[in-house]
């Protein structure tokens, strides 16, 4: 849509084409831009899995939303004279006063919930009282610009201060003594809402002394429901973006398929004192000392284990073969099992490293994956490695399909079991959005202190 | 009657939407160059292939050319430019 907006300015009649399950997204983008009377045309949903002579049968046929033939809207879309709307296309400005119409506590409450302002569970309401004594949780002004979120990288971009963040802390139930955290997972400019048709969601991992100043729990349920500070942060970051970013409405600003589970909350802390390694951050660069938060872009799958039992080696193959290869694995370990890799004589990194070298898949299967052909296909194509070699190996030939970087480990857990996890995450490091200053992928939490 | 009370807004701050008027259309597309720009998305080049076919079929006065960005969702300042250069229109897909 950005490039049809482009066009457009730079004097290029051009016909956006969208399948229908995007029309609201397209004419949001559109209005958004600039350009109310951007003459969108629409095919039927889906495109992708459909055959030359199907799609030709979209083309043939009727737009489903602009109920005539699809190529009668692309030809007079690209030559029918312009109306007034179009020579002046839309200027605007969206007011957000600071309180909202006062009202009862029911009807505020009905009022969050039907704007989907909230992620349908109860919520506190943030009144100014409850505000001003979250804002104490920091001594950064409250109208200190944190950054810019967006639900995807096509729409609009919207700015937030220190204050938007403590809001939605009040609502997420989080308690003042977190909210630096929850301002640095806002300031990485990772939305927890995005957009995406996949379903993606956000996990954080928090390292440093933070996590015990504020009882965070790295132990026995460590990514489950039973500790106050885990369970609000991780809520806090998901509320924060949905708000921030202009909204994660379903059909407009949401359009995940199938959703996450990981959507309500997904904020963890690492065991650092029982793991056999240096923490998360340490290896990105950071202090000990230092209290960091890091954002994992994923959500997408979860293979589980146990172990290292003597089949390791094959238990692990097939769960990394079996992900979702777009979406590399964040390798959650209970300390019980990095202790036993840590005797079995592997580091952090040379457990990484065999890992992304035993990872491996036919070429053919690698590439027929609706994400690695539209995302990485071109970089392939552009002969960008590892994905140029890849696209180079004949169909049959076994091709890693991950490299050393896209894999990270992160040790949690109460050592009742040795299990591990291997969840979808793509470590981020900063988002488009961030104001983050540096070039660290990481963001410290003594910044929002 | 339950009292009132008064809550903060949790909506961050939208950009300022400034707008754009569209670009002069032709009176119609006989003879001119029309750019058919693949989007990357899974199986849009097969799309445009097959709008290709049909304009070489039922336009062919119509000069197609498909282009392709460099990286998906990626602007590219260069395909926009050749566009620019030396097309008339263009015709963008498959947004999913």
């Amino acid at each position: 849509m950005g490039f049809a907006l482009a066009l457009e300015e730079q004097g290029i009649p051009t016909i956006p084409v969208s399948t229908h399950a995007f029309a609201r997204l397209a004419k949001a983008t559109a209005r958004t831009g600039g350009m109310p009377t951007l003459r969108n045309c629409y095919v039927p949903q889906p495109v992708v899995g459909r055959t030359a002579s199907e799609l030709r049968a979209y083309i043939e046929g009727m737009d489903p939303i602009e109920k005539r033939p699809f190529m009668q809207g692309v030809i007079e879309g690209l030559t029918q004279p312009l109306t007034d709307e179009d020579l002046k296309g839309a200027t605007f400005e969206r007011e957000r006063p600071r309180f909202l119409e006062p009202d009862t506590e029911e009807n505020l409450h009905q009022l969050f919930l039907e704007n989907h302002w909230t992620d349908k569970l109860p919520i506190y309401l943030p009144t100014e009282q409850r505000v001003e004594a979250m804002l104490k949780g920091t001594s950064q002004a409250a109208d200190k610009m944190v950054g810019q979120m967006r639900p995807t990288a096509f729409r609009e971009a919207w700015a937030f201060d220190v204050e938007k963040v403590a809001v939605n802390a009040v609502m997420a139930g989080a308690r003042p003594e977190y909210l630096p955290v929850i301002l640095a997972l806002a300031a990485s400019g990772v939305s927890a809402r995005s957009s995406s048709t996949t379903s993606w969601a956000a996990l954080s991992i928090v390292n440093g002394p933070i996590r015990d100043e504020i009882g965070m729990n790295s132990g026995i349920g460590a990514m489950g429901p039973y500790n106050h500070a885990n369970a609000t942060i991780g809520r806090a970051y998901c509320l924060t973006s949905q708000n921030v970013q202009g909204g994660s409405v379903p059909g407009d600003t949401y359009m995940g398929s199938v959703g996450s589970i990981w959507n309500y909350t997904a904020c963890f802390a690492e065991n650092e004192e029982a793991s056999p390694w240096a923490p998360f951050h340490v290896d990105n660069g950071y202090k000990p000392t230092d209290s960091t938060v890091s954002v994992f872009f994923g959500g997408w799958y979860t293979q589980s284990g146990f172990g290292p039992r003597e089949s390791w080696k094959e238990k692990f193959i097939r769960c990394l073969t079996a992900t979702d290869h777009y979406s590399p694995p964040l390798i959650v370990m209970d300390p019980i099992v990095a202790r036993a890799f840590d005797d079995l004589g592997f580091s952090k990194q040379s457990l990484i490293e065999w890992c992304a070298e035993n990872a491996k898949m036919p070429a053919k299967l690698y590439w027929d994956d609706q994400w690695v052909t539209t995302l990485l296909k071109p970089k392939a194509v552009a002969g960008i490695e590892p994905f140029a070699g890849r696209w180079k190996a004949a169909p049959d030939e076994m091709i890693s399909i991950f490299s050393p970087g896209d894999i990270n480990i992160v040790v949690m857990g109460g050592e009742t079991q040795g299990a591990f996890k291997m969840i979808s995450g793509r470590f981020r490091g900063l988002g488009v959005g961030t104001m983050t200053k540096g070039k660290e992928p990481i963001v410290l939490v003594d910044d929002w202190r | 009657m339950a009292d009132k009370i008064r809550v903060l807004d949790p909506r961050g701050f939208p950009p300022k939407v400034v707008g754009k008027r569209l670009a002069n259309r032709p009176m119609s597309l006989d003879g001119k160059v029309v750019y058919l720009i693949d989007a990357l998305f899974d199986n849009a080049d097969v799309f445009m292939e097959e709008l290709r076919k049909w304009f070489a079929e039922n336009m062919p006065s119509v000069e197609t050319r498909i282009i392709k960005p460099r990286e998906s969702w990626q602007d590219d300042p260069e395909m926009r430019a050749r566009v620019v250069a030396d097309g008339d229109a263009a015709i963008m897909g498959v947004g999913l």
